[in-house]
């Protein structure tokens, strides 16, 4: 049985899935245009007994989020542009100390300032490469109303399932538009919650991974009185010095996702059987690039697209197969090339590259990729 | 073994510190132990956090709880931590320049929110964990590695930043007065709200040799003769103060506690 | 005990732990004890009145006063 359809904004549709997943804490910071989702957690957290906070700043916000899930909390915080890169120092802290945490990060025109109330795509790689040191990444991308409730539960459920920040990677058209949605019965929904251990206080090593990479996690308050650093540490959780400690902590941080990566990736595509060309986006730039592909099929192109839901890690794989058959891939976005530069490396020379490409402030309409793909045929 | 205090506060096996010899540190840390044990508190429910420096290193020696987090935030990884269970004791180790630099923000709001937390900020006037660096506290005129000719910079004074920024329970003491520490310490985790306790330590090997302070035994008597209680300081002429320094309770004014304030428009919506 | 600590019935103290500041020599009233070799070392055990000054300002917690 599925609630009554209701006409839904991406914002508001993330905070209904924040709730449906579990979510108890927020803590934000306002920004154009994430402000909804500050908004609306500020208005439904109270009613499930869960916590709102508005911080001082967005570096704050996301500090309050880890300290909240390491004492039990599922927790969010949501943001944009600048306020995205003022995560990143605690983003690479959530990483290496493997605390679950969801981060919203609502696109708009950038660097700086940019154009605050306008829709841009362009920290794709500031999603994988924003904070220093070599950390593990999970990027989910929505491109309608109900997939950003649904990606909003799994970017939950991966980041409690790995013990691994997960970002949500919205963009302003996504964030702003409104759909009619039905969301479905809180009792269809998977609800992961994240590993606890079995052992007693004295037999508690905190960063002692199972054989799945993953090491259970106790809550502050439980009795384990454990010890969690920023610095590297050993499996006691305590800093180390030693190389070899090091360097094992820092490639299981990264192995934990490569070793379930097919568990976490996922795409879409369409009309890719018959395909000669392959539009690939993510995002609000999917919708433009379903139309331009519906209108070039009506004109007889056999055209195709592909979506990355999980931007990162990137659905490689199946890009490699598409390759082999594939004349032309087109990477549509609303940057000048980021994601363009990631299907390069996985395509190498095996098909051609075209890129749509715009950074103005005005979303890509499906007549400038249709316009890109004549140009070639 | 170790004093029973010792024994039993703190993870022996991690000891000694990496502090150098005759650092203040070791003395505030312990100093919180003892107050917390003449709480009685239950020691599974206290949560110690901090952020980078050489005053942060202390909760990896604590027994509790710990999070040792990034440079300036551990108010605001804390204020999650009690957000999330309020029936946690929040306490937070920062440093001079961890507290009042980079963390700055974070500190004037965790005051003006009268979260239950109680931060202890180990005040030695120098970024010692870099090489001795001036810090927002660190005396007028006096030198750091970045303050070859002296400091331009005028000193936060910190129990003061606190008290105007909401902190309901504020004072200072030193390394040399310990037992006054301890007890502020124990009033501070006590008040329902936000405590601030400076607790000013020595540096010897930086802000020390830097600025030919001596010895920590010399510095320790400095603290000792240039302190004056606040109950004290009001009883004598004002040229008596004349370079002197006041410790002791200056502010203790309970008001409503943020988490319970935020649980009352939770209870709101609970249904009978 | 080990050869790194010489316990007294007063006083204990944890040789691997001292780092030889002299505080507690400094702020002991009755003059019990003296660094040498950069460590502490009790020297007139009779004279210690338990006072725990030692105790209350080792920054290194390697002095103790025993059986309080």
């Amino acid at each position: 049985m599925k609630s009554k359809a209701r006409l839904m904004q991406g914002n508001e549709a993330c905070v209904e899935g924040a709730i449906a997943a579990g979510m108890k804490f927020f803590a934000g910071y306002p920004i154009t245009p994430s402000t909804e989702v500050a908004e609306i957690a500020a208005e439904k957290l109270p009613l499930v007994g869960g916590k709102f906070i508005q911080m001082e700043d967005e570096i704050a916000s996301m500090a309050a989020i880890i300290g909240a899930s390491l004492a039990g909390s599922k927790s969010m915080t949501a943001t944009s542009g600048p306020g995205f890169s003022l995560k990143q120092e605690n983003l690479g802290y959530a990483s290496l100390a493997e605390v679950p945490c969801v981060i919203v990060n609502v696109q708009r025109s950038g660097p700086s300032t940019g154009l605050p109330t306008s829709p841009a795509q362009g920290d794709i790689m500031q999603a994988r490469w924003g904070s220093h040191g070599d950390h593990p990444v999970i990027a989910l991308t929505p491109s309608s109303v109900r997939e950003t409730f649904d990606l909003t539960i799994k970017a939950f459920n991966l980041s409690e399932k790995y013990r691994v920040p997960v970002i949500l990677l919205m963009d302003e058209i996504i964030g702003h538009m409104r759909e009619r949605v039905e969301l479905p019965e809180i009792s269809e929904i998977e609800i992961i919650d994240r590993k606890k251990p079995t052992v007693s206080r004295e037999k508690y090593l905190p960063y002692k991974a199972d054989d799945d990479l993953i090491p259970p996690m106790a809550y502050y308050g439980d009795g384990y009185r454990f010890h969690v650093t920023g610095l590297a540490h050993d499996e006691t959780g305590f800093p180390t010095n030693n190389p070899a400690i090091a360097d094992k902590l820092y490639r299981r941080l990264l192995d934990k996702i490569e070793l379930h990566k097919n568990e976490i990736i996922e795409w879409e595509e369409q009309c890719t059987d018959d395909a000669d060309i392959v539009i690939i986006s993510i995002g609000g730039v999917s919708r433009a690039a379903d139309t331009a592909m519906k209108q070039l099929r009506q004109k007889g192109v056999k055209v195709g697209t592909y979506r990355p839901i999980t931007v990162w890690p990137f659905p490689e794989k199946r890009l490699i197969e598409l390759a082999d058959k594939v004349n032309t891939f087109v990477v549509a976005e609303m940057n000048l090339g980021q994601m363009a530069l990631e299907v390069e490396r996985i395509i190498k020379d095996k098909a051609e590259l075209i890129k749509v490409n715009k950074v103005n402030g005005e979303a890509i309409y499906p007549e400038e990729i249709i316009e890109k793909i004549e140009e070639v045929l | 073994m170790p004093s029973a205090i010792v024994s039993e506060y703190f993870r022996t096996n991690k000891l000694p510190q990496i502090w150098c010899p005759g650092c203040g540190h070791g003395i505030i840390t312990r100093a919180i132990t003892v107050a917390i044990d003449k709480l009685g508190l239950d020691r599974d429910k206290i949560c110690i956090v901090s952020g980078i420096g050489c005053s942060s290193r202390a909760p990896g020696y604590m027994d509790f709880d710990t999070l040792h987090t990034t440079h300036g935030r551990a108010l605001a990884f804390a204020t999650g931590i009690k957000m999330a269970n309020p029936d946690l004791k929040v306490i937070v180790i920062t440093g001079d320049g961890d507290a009042t630099a980079i963390g700055g923000n974070h500190l004037i709001h965790a005051c003006r929110r009268n979260i239950d937390i109680t931060a202890i900020i180990y005040n030695n006037n120098i970024y010692g964990m870099t090489g001795g660096q001036y810090s927002p506290t660190t005396p007028k005129f006096d030198k750091g590695t970045t303050a070859p000719y002296g400091n331009v910079d005028k000193a936060f004074d910190i129990p003061a930043l606190a008290a105007a920024a909401g902190a309901t329970y504020v004072g200072r003491s030193t390394a040399y007065h310990t037992q006054l520490l301890i007890s502020l310490i124990e009033n501070g985790i006590k008040n329902e709200g936000f405590s601030l306790i400076e607790a000013i330590s020595v540096c010897p090997t930086y802000y020390g040799r830097k600025n030919k302070k001596g010895s920590a035994v010399e510095m320790l008597e400095w603290q000792k003769n240039h302190a004056v209680n606040i109950a004290a300081a009001s009883k004598m002429a004002p040229e008596s103060l004349d370079g002197k320094f006041l410790i002791g309770e200056f502010k203790n004014s309970p008001e409503p506690e943020y988490t319970k304030e935020y649980q009352k428009i939770i209870d709101m919506f609970k249904k009978e | 005990m080990n050869n790194n600590e010489t316990v007294t019935e007063k006083l204990a103290v944890n040789e691997n732990w001292c780092k030889g500041c002299g505080i507690c020599v400094k702020f002991c009233p009755k003059n019990v004890l003296i660094v040498e070799n950069e460590k502490v070392k009790i020297v007139d055990i009779e004279k210690c009145i338990q006072c725990g000054l030692c105790e209350l300002r080792c920054p290194d917690y390697a002095i103790y006063v025993r059986g309080k």
